[in-house]
């Protein structure tokens, strides 16, 4: 389950995410980092200063690819200059798997640069697998796909997110990169136990997490990934790991961005919580034996 | 529902009421969208219709500094939406947000006259910086390519990233300026003015000069730089861009030119050493 072919049998630890505020103290100080995870898009360019700090970058470490503009739910099909880039891209980085969101945000080529939630009908999920099985193809790489956090629900909808998720990605065959912050932030917004979304997926296509910060507004809250990770989502991220086992986490946090060890130090507070999950599984197999 | 989420807000940033037919917003999006206990559909709507412009206003205001000192905060904002709402992102990237403004600053003069040729120098020049970031490089011309080619033939290009801008305000220190945090150019209000005195009406662009500049827009060793050139050497870069071989586009560069005759050569040859040694000169495809 944590190695698993959805991320190419890797077990990389904990990392964070590549963020401009940290090159120089990255590229000066060379801190221990397990991998990083770069936004795809920042890298699809022809040249510059993005692709000199990536090269750099990927002597010293490990980098996994995250995108935010594939939108395997948008009816539109993949645009060949956008894959041949990323495909470009990811023989650079040589990276293990590739992630991207389960949501929807263009239409004919008008591209809202957001991650909107889908109807979840088993239409939408037959289109999106398919989607997700032509992209996966040309990049030969494997796709694990990330449930977002939600604002909106819609009325067309046949069945339950958690069900949505695991329909699609039974249908294309791919892995979960599973955001515990977003579990958590819909969860909140739209009444539904965090707990069932994560009994119910299938455990062992998930390849990676993600942590994150949120803010909560009055009447909603807010996947912002500017604030350390609130309490209830390290107990989901306990949960979570004790269902899949010790996987790949990434924590988000991408704006107000503080000290590269302010949020090195954040992810690695993980570490305690995969401890208190991995006892908590050795005790329930003991008591199994024993019983 | 994508064109819900990305109408143009109303006043006090909220989501229109009214819908494009005339009927309640609330009405068009309640068979789509749940309510729940806390939010009306609507105002779930309207938590994507903020984020899209908040996000896509933002983006333009990272990426264009300059125009929104000069043209001060209101004006620079109904500019940007008129932009986004005319010229919807049509780019998986936001780095391409602002590619047809300078386009779009000429189309539609409304949104920035009187001052509409200042702000399309400062567009056209913040759009350059953009190309120049991250824009594709190619071999460049070797020295040994030029000294062994015959003039009358060789044909070159300039690289991607590269962008000779002819201007008419100095908008090259201006946008520094503003970069660095000037003091004098930090204010709410535009830099640029319309007084009116006795009948009689007098624009003014501020600290944003009026002058006729040539100026590339370039990078070397991947950082950004802006280089002013002369008349002749724009013409001469102009013509090689254009594809003639290199002595018909010294021919051209100098024709009309102030220079004197025996002065001319060596500025070219100046020129081209300068060109040669940041790599601005690639041999064409």
């Amino acid at each position: 389950m944590p190695a698993n072919r959805f991320n190419h049998y890797t077990e990389l630890g904990i990392g964070i995410g590549l963020r401009v505020p940290h090159y120089r103290h990255i590229l000066t100080e060379k801190p221990s980092v397990a991998w990083f995870e770069i936004i795809s898009e920042n890298f699809m360019v022809d040249a510059g200063r993005p692709l000199q700090v990536l090269d750099q970058i990927l002597e010293q470490y490990q980098v996994v690819q995250h995108g935010v503009s594939m939108y395997f739910g948008s009816a539109d099909r993949p645009d060949r200059t956008h894959l041949q880039r990323l495909k470009t891209l990811v023989k650079r980085t040589k990276t293990p798997w590739l992630s991207d969101h389960l949501c929807w945000g263009s239409v004919d080529g008008n591209y809202t640069h957001d991650l909107l939630p889908m109807p979840y009908t088993f239409e939408a999920a037959r289109r999106t697998a398919e989607k997700i099985r032509e992209v996966r193809d040309f990049l030969e790489v494997p796709i694990c796909v990330e449930n977002v956090s939600s604002y909106m629900e819609f009325h067309a909808s046949e069945m339950t997110e958690w069900e949505f998720l695991a329909e699609v990605v039974e249908l294309a065959d791919c892995g979960i990169l599973l955001d515990v912050n977003n579990i958590y932030v819909s969860s909140r917004n739209h009444d539904f136990d965090p707990y069932t979304y994560i009994n119910e997926i299938p455990h062992e296509r998930v390849g990676q997490m993600h942590v994150a910060g949120h803010t909560k507004f009055e009447k909603y809250i807010l996947d912002t990934h500017d604030h350390p990770v609130l309490d209830p989502v390290w107990k989901l991220y306990r949960h979570a790991t004790e269902k899949c086992g010790v996987t790949a986490t990434l924590l988000e946090w991408d704006d107000r961005i503080p000290s590269f060890d302010e949020v090195h130090n954040e992810a690695l507070k993980a570490n305690q919580f995969i401890d208190q999950a991995t006892s908590a599984q050795k005790s329930r197999k003991k008591r199994a034996a024993v019983g | 529902m994508h064109a819900a989420i990305t109408r143009p807000l109303a006043d006090g940033d909220v989501t229109q009421r009214t819908w494009s037919d005339g009927r309640p917003t609330a009405e068009v999006i309640a068979p789509l969208v749940k309510a729940n206990a806390r939010l009306e559909a609507i105002e779930r709507l309207e938590i994507y219709n903020r984020m899209y412009w908040f996000r896509l206003l933002d983006s333009v205001a990272e990426d264009c500094p300059g125009l929104r000192a000069f043209l001060g905060e209101p004006k620079f904002w109904a500019l940007a939406q008129a932009y986004l709402t005319t010229y919807p992102s049509r780019s998986y990237t936001l780095r391409n947000l602002c590619s047809r403004l300078p386009r779009f600053i000429a189309e539609q003069p409304r949104w920035t006259k009187p001052f509409t040729a200042a702000a399309l120098d400062i567009a056209r020049f913040e759009w350059a910086q953009i190309v120049a970031f991250d824009g594709a490089a190619l071999k460049p011309l070797t020295r040994k390519a030029v000294a062994t080619a015959d003039p009358e033939q060789l044909r070159v290009q300039l690289q991607p990233y590269l962008t000779l801008l002819r201007l008419n305000h100095a908008v090259d220190d201006y946008v520094m300026a503003v970069k660095r945090g000037d003091s004098a150019l930090r204010a709410e209000a535009s830099q640029a003015v319309v007084q009116r005195r006795g009948g009689k009406t007098k624009e003014s662009t501020g600290l944003l000069k009026a002058e006729k500049i040539d100026v590339v827009v370039h990078r070397s060793e991947e950082a950004l730089y802006y280089k002013r050139i002369e008349p002749e050497a724009a013409r001469l870069l102009l013509a090689l861009a254009a594809g003639l071989p290199l002595a018909s586009a010294c021919g051209r560069a100098m024709r009309g030119s102030r220079l004197p005759e025996a002065e001319q050569a060596e500025k070219i040859k100046q020129w081209f050493a300068l060109w040669m040694r940041l790599g601005w000169l690639c041999p064409r495809e």
